[in-house]
């Protein structure tokens, strides 16, 4: 059961809109660092947004608070969508988003908490953060500590070993300060995740395991805030949620082509793809 | 007579002081508690035990969790089932600065009949490659027990390597643990000087009172701890030396014996260097006396060794 009220429409219509200006950023970002993986990145930036600006228990000005939930992005490819929440939440100041991936710059291409405060784990060797993710919630639970974890996995990623792995570890501990976000888009670098290697039936799978699962539409900013305020609710188990997202998300030409995983746009897609989204967000305001 | 205790004893028995000691402490194993010696913990602090069964990647990536979120884990398996989820412990503890103890026990071929693929010998290789990783073996259980204190309040990932076979005690009771220290058990080694480490470090000094009786000087140094090593005492020791030894129950290419050779070359110091460990092969079954003999790792094998090649020096 919820632990908050539903969402009110205006909840919904500010952290929709909020999303897709922060596809701006991600989109920029990509194009200036001219490497990096916008599919996966606009396929889960809903659900970071939700937690960055509505359900996430944290402080931009005090990072390392002690209290704070964690925020686990397993899936460390897709850190230009982190990086736009962190800014635009004020954990950096906005100038630094287009250093990413440069030389120096506190924005790795993968995620590194030791240079960057508010980041809790270096990711991107996929399959290991959901372990920390666990380890955490673990020292939440040991301490009674109110912080819940928040993991967000990806579907290829779900083919490694470790994460079956922690799926067989968490509910041992009936870790109900755990919730990991499935971002389903379906695609990884070798082609459609149900030909490279099926995850299916995916909700049967965590569901024997001795998860509590939900699924949902993915870029549904109601139903996602629906489904943190049930898995943080809920008792005794640990909850998975199956997020359906379509990878390239919010940009038309890279909507479910799985070649926008790895690659940047260029010039004049750039424009194409920002024209886009600048009318998306106006028609929201 | 001697003390003789196994380096995963003491192990054991100090993580249940430590733990009363430092509330921080939590520890975590893969279905080897009974043999890594981590259940006494377990016994003592059911609530700061986590039992992960027979997946050390998890383990490993979960001890990192607990110590980002304020504890310092020790997480115990063998030292080849541990290191070999290199990738968890390069990335989840190294690069994440984890405040995790990495601990593989059954260090070496003197873990005996299980043969090869139970025994941790290139661990210490993958550990030192690690950027920040200090790699540790104590030689006997005062060692042990004085560098598990340390590291409760060192800040940064570690790696603690055990022994399964009982261990010669070469330390004083009131031992107390340098950092980074080296330490110098056996002085005057102008003829040569052993640089051991674990459970070499015993038969290395009986070696070396061997060597003595045929006119020989030899001196030994134990090398507790293999990073940060201690390369002004290395260096100052084998200045004084004709001959430079290396033992360790290892493999030679990336351990203690690497880690010489790779002070004195950039030193410029042009010493003769035999390193004693295995050469680049697998270990096998047997008892442990045998694999120590048949690896020339035991007193009599060190002796030979040094004895062969101070004629040629």
């Amino acid at each position: 059961m919820a632990s908050q009220s539903p969402a009110s429409a205006e909840e919904v219509a500010r952290l929709q809109r909020l999303s897709d200006r922060l596809r701006v950023d991600i989109i920029e970002m990509l194009h200036k660092a001219g490497s990096g993986h916008p599919g996966g990145s606009l396929s889960c930036i809903d659900l970071l947004t939700a937690l960055y600006f509505s359900r996430l228990r944290h402080d931009p000005k005090a990072p390392l608070w002690a209290e704070r939930d964690r925020l686990v992005l397993s899936k460390g490819h897709a850190v230009p969508a982190q990086y736009a929440c962190m800014a635009e939440a004020g954990y950096f100041a906005r100038e630094l988003l287009p250093t990413l991936r440069q030389q120096g710059s506190t924005l790795q291409g993968h995620p590194v908490n030791t240079i960057m405060p508010g980041l809790e784990a270096p990711t991107g060797s996929l399959g290991q953060g959901l372990s920390v993710a666990q380890g955490m919630a673990l020292a939440s639970k040991l301490d009674g500590k109110p912080f819940h974890v928040w993991c967000v996995i990806g579907d290829g990623e779900a083919q490694e070993g470790q994460i079956w792995e922690a799926a067989m570890s968490a509910p041992k501990f009936e870790l109900d300060t755990l919730t990991v976000i499935l971002d389903y888009n379906g695609g990884q670098i070798d082609g459609h995740v149900k030909d490279v290697m099926d995850l299916e039936p995916v909700a049967d799978k965590w569901r024997a395991f001795n998860w509590n699962v939900l699924t949902i539409d993915g870029h549904d900013m109601g139903a996602i805030l629906g489904a943190l305020d049930a898995a943080k609710a809920h008792k005794n188990q640990p909850t998975f949620i199956i997020a359906n997202t379509v990878k390239g998300k919010g940009v038309s030409f890279m909507e479910g082509d799985i070649k926008w995983h790895g690659s940047t746009p260029d010039d004049a897609q750039t424009q194409k793809a920002l024209t886009e989204l600048r009318a998306l967000v106006k028609e929201e305001a | 007579m001697a003390v003789m205790k196994a380096t995963r004893d003491a192990f054991g028995e100090t993580l249940v002081k430590l733990g009363e000691k430092y509330p921080e402490v939590v520890v975590l194993d893969a279905d080897l508690a009974k043999s890594t010696k981590s259940e006494a913990f377990l016994k003592a602090f059911p609530d700061r035990f986590f039992e992960m069964g027979i997946a050390e990647a998890n383990m490993i990536g979960t001890a990192a969790g607990l110590a980002l979120a304020g504890k310092v884990s020790f997480a115990c398996s063998f030292a080849c089932f541990i290191t070999g989820r290199f990738d968890q412990i390069r990335i989840s503890v190294a690069y994440a600065n984890a405040n995790v103890r990495v601990v593989g026990s059954h260090a070496g071929v003197a873990i005996g009949e299980d043969g090869y693929s139970q025994m941790g010998l290139e661990d210490v290789a993958l550990m030192r490659s690690l950027p920040g990783m200090v790699v540790m073996q104590p030689a006997d259980d005062v060692e042990t027990a004085a560098m598990m204190e340390y590291l409760c309040t060192h800040q940064g990932p570690a790696y603690l390597r055990t022994t399964r076979q009982k261990l010669e005690r070469v330390n004083p009771e009131d031992y107390t643990y340098r950092f980074g220290k080296a330490v110098e058990l056996r002085q005057g080694g102008t003829d040569a000087v052993i640089f051991a480490t674990g459970g070499e470090v015993a038969f290395a000094l009986h070696a070396a009172e061997a060597l003595a009786k045929e006119g020989h000087q030899v001196g030994v140094v134990n090398v507790h701890t293999l990073k940060p090593l201690d390369t002004e005492t290395i260096l100052r020791l084998s200045e004084q030396a004709r001959l430079v030894v290396t033992a360790e129950d290892h493999q030679v290419i990336g351990g203690l014996g690497s880690a010489v050779a790779e002070t004195l070359a950039e030193a410029g110091l042009g010493r003769r260097l035999v390193r004693i460990g295995l050469q680049d092969v697998f270990g096998e079954s047997g008892t442990p006396e045998q694999l120590l003999r048949h690896f020339q790792l035991d007193a009599e094998g060190i002796a030979a060794q040094v004895r062969g090649a101070l004629q040629g020096v």
